[in-house]
């Protein structure tokens, strides 16, 4: 039979109506943020995934490598920004290699947005796109939607109310490199704080326009695990038995056969070669 | 309704088609846009506020996009969708340019839009205001509304905050208006949409196009939206 076959969509639809809820994403609850400086632009994020209720992950990683001097902030469902920034991380180094030009963050930030829009939502990505390259500095908002926006400080996901009240408060034009990986850091604590979906470590990227990405992983910790102020490990012989006995190595040897294999190589094993 | 599929519904009047639709989470460009016809070429204006829900997603937004060098449009409804016929408009005018070695007019422009806009209805939340100047034709407004039809007129109005501002353009529309007053004609109407209308706000920008090119404006609401004026072009 020539022609799509659309049974699992009536399926899917029969079961729909029927009250079966569609299966959950794994989402990434998310504060990630970004912010331009004089020579370059730093991106940062917190390291909590979650599913539902539950932390998925206490210590993942959104900071996401596109080009060496562009990289992606993700939130939204988890799979969809790790593999949206793989593929377009790959056609960009193709695309570098047959122009034999450095890529520029706008090209990168007009194929997330055209990938994004063909698929009308349906891919949850929500990114933060910055870098350095020729032309300057670039940093960029791309909506799962499609759409795009260019500001000189950025917030997004759950947490973006919160980053984005930092950065309101606290931002002025012509930071140094110091100030805007503080500030950064600070937009990106006030959502591990304030915002459920947030929490753990603060992840840093710096892009330069002179010197080289640094990737600053677990910039900040504030959220160490103390040490316990009790333990409950139980002294040994708290549980009473009836009845003991040891079995010396010596005499290992009465509970074991041993049994002698011939060498033949015709009885080897197959081994996939 | 199904899922987002499911745009369309059966009644016994006909079938009815919900073109407000955005999906969950879209970004909504609750909008006030104008341009005008003026003495020497056009103005358009816009506010600068996207939302997604209630949230201020930028608040100063450029939705004032050139499709070519004097030939702009003003966006409203998704941005997602509008940004990318806009894109697709420009690359069409760009190798226009360069096959024809001349300025597309702004009525190719707006053909192009509308050919986006009504053979996509179902799939588009879109309306476009189309702007521009060719030394030909001199300055010309068309309108793309919702369902994808295209409307010549002296002067267009757009986007939620334009409910309330009939009133105040039909009062002080005037033909062949000067620069100065073509100005102030279309920051004092979006000043009263911005004030009304809950969806838009921000600062007011401006661009003027003419024989001499495109100029931009911008009015902050710091001063009561009178400057800084005129920046780049």
């Amino acid at each position: 039979m020539a022609g799509f076959d659309f049974s699992n969509h009536n399926r899917n639809v029969a079961l729909h109506a029927r009250g079966v809820p569609l299966p959950k994403a794994t989402s990434t609850g998310t504060t990630i943020v970004g912010c331009c400086y004089d020579g370059g632009v730093v991106i940062a994020a917190d390291t909590r995934a979650t599913s539902g209720p539950i932390v998925a992950d206490k210590n993942c990683e959104k900071l996401h490598y596109i080009a060496p001097k562009i990289w992606c902030a993700g939130a939204g469902t988890a799979a969809d920004t790790e593999f949206t920034t793989a593929l377009i991380s790959s056609n960009i180094e193709l695309h570098s290699l047959s122009t034999g030009r450095p890529p520029r963050v706008i090209t990168c930030m007009t194929m997330l947005k055209q990938h994004l829009f063909r698929y009308q939502g349906h891919i949850g990505a929500y990114l933060v796109v910055a870098g350095v390259d020729p032309t300057g500095v670039g940093l960029f908002t791309v909506h799962a939607h499609g759409s795009t926006d260019k500001l000189p400080y950025v917030t997004m996901g759950s947490g973006s109310l919160a980053a984005m009240s930092v950065f309101e408060s606290m931002w002025k034009p012509n930071l140094s490199r110091e100030d805007a990986i503080n500030l950064s850091a600070e937009a990106i604590k006030a959502g591990i704080f304030n915002d459920l979906g947030s929490g753990s470590n603060v992840d840093v990227c710096v892009i330069q326009q002179d010197g080289p990405t640094q990737l600053l992983r677990n910039y900040m910790k504030p959220n160490e695990r103390g040490e316990k102020e009790r333990n409950y490990r139980f002294p040994k012989g708290t549980t009473a038995w009836l009845n003991q006995k040891v079995v010396l190595k010596e005499d290992m040897k009465k509970y074991v056969v041993v049994e002698e294999v011939s060498g033949d190589k015709d009885l080897a094993m197959d081994v996939d070669s | 309704m199904i899922g987002h599929g499911a745009t369309g519904m059966l009644g016994e009047d006909g079938i009815h088609v919900d073109m407000n639709h955005l999906k969950s989470g879209e970004v909504n460009l609750g909008t006030s846009i104008m341009a005008i016809n003026f003495k020497d070429g056009v103005i358009l204006g816009a506010d600068s506020r996207t939302t997604t829900g209630a949230y201020i997603a930028n608040r100063v937004t450029d939705k004032l996009t050139q499709v070519h060098d004097t030939i702009w449009c003003c966006r409203s409804g998704s941005a997602a969708d509008t940004q990318a016929v806009a894109d697709i408009v420009a690359y069409h005018l760009n190798m226009y340019g360069i096959t024809n070695n001349e300025h597309p007019s702004t009525q190719v422009a707006a053909s192009l839009f509308q050919e986006l806009c009504y053979e996509n209805k179902d799939m588009l939340s879109a309306g476009i205001i189309i702007a521009g100047y060719d030394p030909r034709h001199g300055g010309q407004v068309y309108s793309i509304p919702l369902g994808g039809s295209l409307h010549k007129q002296p002067f267009s109005i757009g986007g939620s905050g334009s409910t309330y501002i009939y009133g105040y353009c039909d009062a002080n529309w005037k033909e062949d208006m000067t620069e100065e007053e073509g100005i102030k004609f279309v920051r004092g109407a979006l000043q009263e949409a911005i004030k009304w209308d809950g969806s838009s706000g921000g600062v007011i920008r401006l661009v003027v196009l003419t024989s001499k090119g495109a100029v931009r404006h911008l009015y902050l609401p710091d001063t009561g939206y009178t400057g800084p004026g005129a920046t780049q072009s």
